[in-house]
């Protein structure tokens, strides 16, 4: 019998729902921790960029709109599909990053409870989040989160997948849409994440992967116009840090600063959350 | 001037048009597939936007139309970027007929203003009613009028019907410039586009025009392709040029580009200028100022710095 050939794989960048390749044609190889060559991956341009802003424009629209109930089980779904793909996102965690099996598993499992606990939180974030106010008037007066729109994020190196899920599911959950530029050296998981988001319910634009070198696209994305908020997680370089958010300063956008090492098994609190949400205020006439 | 309806019979037009040579299909598509992708640089972006915004006639055609819309529509038709006065302004305001008195005293003569008549968009309204709709436009103030031909007649055969009824609009018309609209769209096959392409110019258009927005497809690269060709050979022949005017489905400066790029390699330079090239356009124009915006000010911008018309 004949030796089968091997599928040797060139992923594609996640935009409003489609997989495209890159404007600019570029893909880098991506290899495992011994070297070996594991797959081509997409290097996103600055008008990959801009792209994926528009999908998220149009996916916050929607996205918004829907009820956080309808959010919260959309969410749940996303655990279900990768829950049907436990052997690749294994297999993907320990080839990237080289480590046994045993800790990959064991990072899955916390990135699909990660989803699961942040699902949890959509029916009850408005209630932690807002508030109604005593004021001296009679009025009722209360105050409650709104998403903030179209977030621009990068995740952090590693650990590849539950960093980008910690990202990737606070900012969505209350609304919003998000850019993510997953880590450069391990993107395999965050393509077979795009995968799953691809058939878990999530409409079209909520969530964007752009793989690629995030110095050569956030500063893009940090001074577009149409990008409401940064989040910095995964910038490891203080300069470029400092740099987008200079950037980011000439629309008034609002940033989270780097934390490339943060402890990510453990249980998160609701500040990711409350980042990237704006609170509006309603002042409702009473007694009258 | 006298009526030329007799310098020609259905006949003559008939073996006029029937006798034009067939259009290649695969090969205009193919064309227009190629100029698509030509990469244009910076500085020629920045002169190509600007072009493209003096070539815009901003457009309302809608049931719901109110004065105040078409009022704020010509604010923006004059200044469309209120942020930066170096921004040029568009090449008409395009609305109907009962609304031209109030674009005229809103826009004034800095930028002109066009008339649908002829009972846009279908054309199913006997001559005398089209001929009074074109006169109450003009009288209205409108100094370009966008007719739309009868495609019923067109398609059954009936040139001489179509021819006539431009030659009278174009008498009704008085000074105003007339626009006729092919529809292509209805037309069905590019043979067609040729054929009205040359039925409207000899019937005296100033400019031909793809489509009323109201049917899809709209314009198109291959139809505008056959339409700038029909214009330069007619220019040839007749010594007289025909403007051109792609409306509807144009939504993005790199589309509006991809037409200016077609114009400059079918007709020439000649035709890069509003009185001979013109988008038929409503959406169209706030892409284009946000990349204006973006060469400008060096970032991408966002629908949130340009007006929601």
């Amino acid at each position: 019998m004949t030796e089968r050939v091997e599928v040797r794989k060139t992923h594609k960048l996640f935009i409003g729902g489609a997989f495209p390749r890159s404007e600019s044609g570029r893909t880098y190889e991506v290899t495992d921790s011994s070297g070996t060559f594991l797959a081509n991956v997409a290097q996103a341009s600055r008008k990959d960029a801009r792209d994926a802003v528009l999908a998220a424009r149009a996916g916050t629209t929607a996205w918004a709109k829907a009820t956080a109930y309808n959010r919260g089980q959309v969410l749940y779904r996303i655990a279900e599909v990768m829950e049907g793909r436990r052997d690749q996102f294994i297999a993907d965690i320990e080839q990237g990053e080289g480590v046994s099996s045993k800790k990959a598993a064991a990072q899955l499992d916390a990135a699909i409870d990660r989803w699961v606990w942040y699902a949890g939180w959509a029916d009850k974030f408005a209630q932690v989040a807002g508030s109604s106010n005593p004021v001296a008037g009679p009025y009722f007066d209360f105050s409650l989160p709104e998403p903030t729109g179209v977030v621009a994020a990068v995740a952090p190196q590693q650990p590849s997948l539950i960093g980008l899920v910690s990202v990737i599911a606070p900012i969505i959950v209350t609304g919003n849409a998000v850019i993510v530029m997953p880590s450069p050296v391990h993107p395999i998981p965050a393509i077979t994440l795009s995968e799953c988001l691809a058939t878990s319910d999530v409409p079209a634009g909520v969530v964007n992967i752009l793989t690629g070198a995030p110095g050569e696209v956030m500063p893009w994305l940090a001074s577009h116009a149409d990008v409401n908020a940064l989040d910095l997680t995964g910038i490891v370089d203080a300069g470029l840090a400092a740099d987008l958010e200079r950037e980011a300063a000439g629309t008034v956008k609002r940033v989270r600063g780097p934390k490339p090492d943060a402890d990510w098994s453990a249980t998160p609190t609701v500040s990711r959350m409350r980042a990237f949400v704006e609170v509006k205020t309603v002042w409702h006439p009473m007694g009258v | 001037m006298t009526s030329t309806a007799l310098d020609y019979s259905n006949a003559d037009l008939r073996a006029l048009l029937l006798g034009l040579p067939g259009v290649d299909q695969i090969g205009a598509e193919g064309r227009v597939a190629m100029l698509g992708t030509r990469s244009i640089k910076t500085s020629s972006k920045v002169f190509a936007l600007d072009l493209a915004i003096t070539m815009v006639d901003l457009t309302t055609l809608e049931g719901m139309d109110t004065p105040g819309k078409v009022t704020a529509l010509c604010a923006k038709a004059v200044h469309p970027d209120p942020t930066d006065p170096t921004c040029p302004s568009v090449a008409a305001v395009c609305v109907y007929g009962d609304l031209v008195g109030v674009a005229r005293s809103a826009v004034g003569d800095r930028v002109h203003v066009a008339a649908v008549a002829t009972a846009f968009p279908s054309g199913r309204a006997t001559l005398p009613v089209k001929i009074m709709d074109t006169h109450d436009a003009v009288a209205a103030g409108a100094d370009e009028i966008d007719m739309v031909i009868d495609r019923g007649a067109f398609l059954a055969g009936d040139y001489l019907k179509v021819y006539s009824e431009i030659v009278e609009i174009k008498q009704a018309c008085g000074s105003a410039h007339l626009k006729v609209i092919l529809e292509t769209g209805e037309l069905k096959t590019l043979d067609n586009v040729r054929r009205a392409s040359w039925l409207a110019m000899l019937a005296g258009a100033d400019f031909i025009k793809t489509s009323t927005g109201k049917v899809t497809p709209a314009a198109t690269l291959p139809v505008t392709l056959v339409m700038l060709e029909a214009v330069r050979d007619f220019a040839d022949s007749h010594g007289r040029r025909v403007g051109v005017k792609a409306a509807g489905g144009i939504r993005t400066a790199k589309d509006a580009i991809k037409y200016l790029v077609l114009v400059k390699e079918t007709v020439g330079d000649a035709w890069l200028t509003p009185d001979l090239f013109r988008f038929g356009a409503s959406t169209l124009l706030n892409d284009l100022l946000q990349q204006r915006q973006r060469m400008t000010t060096g970032h991408y911008s966002g629908p949130d710095y340009v007006t929601i018309d």
